[in-house]
């Protein structure tokens, strides 16, 4: 088995008993690359020469020390490029900084390496909205990734690396881990700083990682989590070791499933994995049990009403007048914000500022944004209420198995409306999982398995036991 | 039957951005659409609601207003598209 397809368990276990070096494990991850990511296109770019670099200094003694790291395209390493999947930044922007996650990981040993494809600006869930290239789903070519962390889940899906590093506003780091069957972890709101990390939807943002297995997640978490005094939001909360207690087992669990997940809408295979999940589950100790979310039929208006009103405020850096691509020759200011941003975003990133820039303009601010901010209230109350009956709640991640490339393109309400399982805990800020069921036809189906604000340690046990 | 429809063309003017006469008409169908899932949030009673701005509970916080180290304006021009005198340079603002 090659280095780049093993967990970063088993090559830690190596790194330290001497066996391989991190300059064998950064090495094979670039031969892995250059021999099949032309085909999977899951990178925007990497850095060979930087992260040989950084593996002959590696300090094996640190908990990652050593492991290359896989990262999402929004975020930003010092010296690499950041192009959000966008015409906006490519070839016009450098990161002068690390983003924090990027310090952590570095403190911890890690090398950052290559630069994962996503949807332009982390805003679809297929990865087909990067405007630079397309990332095929290595469980299924043809089919899509999921997104918007698609190149992340397809990065270490297609074993070209053990780890990566994803961002999840709506369930861009669950989805995509579910679509390529990988594990994908979605901390709570506030777990995981945000400085350095493009700004889609403050409110909801977070980043996570993306693993072959709930111990590697665990490890990831460890390093990553923690309060940081340039993202005001980060919660000053303890951080456990997520690693320890794993494998506790469920014995004595309450996971809830919610009748609203069950409808119609959702794929029959997909309903009959995650219900012999359930089974599972309680086969092991834990007790199953039906709970209701009433307001679930309207998370997806409220996401995208205060997503889009997020993004499009935070999209109003990208002017042209500091970084990124700028039209030539324009008369005044004007022309120059207006034709750099007509020339650098793509249809999906307009049409949310459009959305999110009618949202909250006078006259209409009260009767959408106001409103969806209250009924954001109610979603969260649901779920507080909900997790005062249960440890965890168990759910699919996405209502079918990953479509083919293509498949709904130019109907972004089709797109919009298969995020319904995963929006709900980014407005309640809520932390979720997703590990990989039985594939269905072959294309991998994940399970959700959703905890309450700082729940990480429960989600990641129940993880655990649906893996073992 | 409500107007869901959105004038396209006066948004993207206050969100400074040009679009086509094809994502003007392109955009309008589709937001149409969106706008329509959407308006059934209307139907939600909210009555002694109060609004979720953020999903945990955040407040400010200070610390201590000593300097630290940050990025240097030779790092931070590097990404400029135009510069002069370590100064971003753009189209004149003001008439003279």
């Amino acid at each position: 088995m090659s280095l780049a397809a093993q967990s970063l368990t088993a090559l830690r276990r190596q790194l330290t008993a001497g066996e391989i070096s991190a300059r064998d494990i950064v090495e094979d991850s670039i031969a892995q690359i250059s021999a099949r990511d032309g085909d999977i296109g899951a990178f925007l770019s990497h850095d060979p020469e930087s992260a040989l670099a950084e593996a002959e200094k590696a300090d094996l003694t640190l908990p990652l020390g050593g492991l290359p790291i896989g990262i999402k395209d929004n975020i930003n390493v010092l010296g690499q490029p950041c192009t959000c999947g966008s015409k906006f930044l490519q070839g016009a922007y450098t990161s002068p900084y690390d983003a924090t996650v990027i310090t952590k990981l570095r403190a911890a040993g890690a090398i950052p390496f290559g630069r994962a494809n996503l949807d332009e600006f982390a805003m679809g869930s297929s990865t087909e909205n990067s405007a630079l290239q397309i990332t095929q789903n290595p469980a299924a070519p043809g089919h899509i990734p999921g997104g918007s962390s698609g190149g992340s889940a397809a990065a270490v899906a297609a074993q070209l690396i053990p780890a990566t590093l994803g961002s999840d506003t709506g369930g861009s780091i669950r989805q995509p881990a579910s679509h390529c069957g990988v594990v994908g972890l979605k901390p709570s709101y506030g777990r995981v700083s945000r400085y350095g990390l493009v700004a889609f939807g403050s409110s909801l943002d977070q980043i996570g990682p993306l693993t072959q297995n709930v111990e590697d997640a665990a490890l990831l978490l460890n390093a990553i989590s923690g309060e940081d005094p340039r993202d005001s939001t980060s919660l000053d909360a303890s951080v456990p070791d997520f690693t320890e207690g794993l494998d506790a087992g469920v014995t004595g669990m309450k996971l809830g499933l919610p009748k609203e997940y069950f409808t119609d809408g959702i794929d029959a295979g997909v309903r009959e994995r995650v219900e012999t999940a359930a089974k599972k589950l309680e086969s092991q100790g834990a007790e199953i049990v039906e709970i209701s979310l009433p307001h679930t039929e309207y998370a997806i208006a409220t996401y995208y009403i205060i997503a889009p009103a997020e993004a499009s405020s935070n999209l109003s850096r990208f002017d042209g007048v500091r970084y990124g691509n700028r039209t030539e020759n324009p008369a005044d200011m004007l022309e120059l914000y207006q034709n750099s941003r007509e020339a650098g975003f793509g249809s999906e990133v307009k049409r949310r500022i459009i959305l999110g820039t009618y949202v909250l303009s006078s006259g209409y601010y009260d009767a959408y944004y106001r409103q969806a901010q209250k009924v954001r209230t109610l979603i969260r109350q649901d779920f507080e209420k909900a997790f005062e009956k249960v440890d965890a709640i168990i759910t699919p991640v996405a209502p079918e198995p990953a479509p083919k490339i293509g498949a709904a393109a130019g109907d972004p309400l089709k797109h919009y409306l298969a995020d319904i399982f995963t929006i709900s805990a980014n407005l309640a800020g809520n932390c979720g999982i997703s590990v990989p069921l039985e594939p269905l036809n072959g294309l991998p189906v994940g399970l959700q398995i959703l905890g309450p604000q700082l729940g990480e340690q429960t989600i990641l046990k129940v993880g655990r036991a649906v893996e073992g | 039957m409500a107007d869901h429809s959105i004038d396209v063309r006066y948004v993207a003017n206050l969100a400074r951005i040009n679009l086509s006469e094809d994502e003007i008409e392109r955009f309008g169908t589709q937001l149409e659409g969106v706008m329509e899932h959407i308006a059934k949030l209307s139907e939600v009673d909210v009555e002694g609601i109060e609004a979720t701005s953020h999903a945990t509970s955040v407040s400010n916080r200070v610390r201590q207003d000593a300097p630290q180290p940050g990025i240097t304006s030779e790092a931070f021009l590097q990404n400029a598209p135009d510069q002069g005198n370590g100064q971003l340079r753009v189209p004149k603002v003001v008439d003279a």
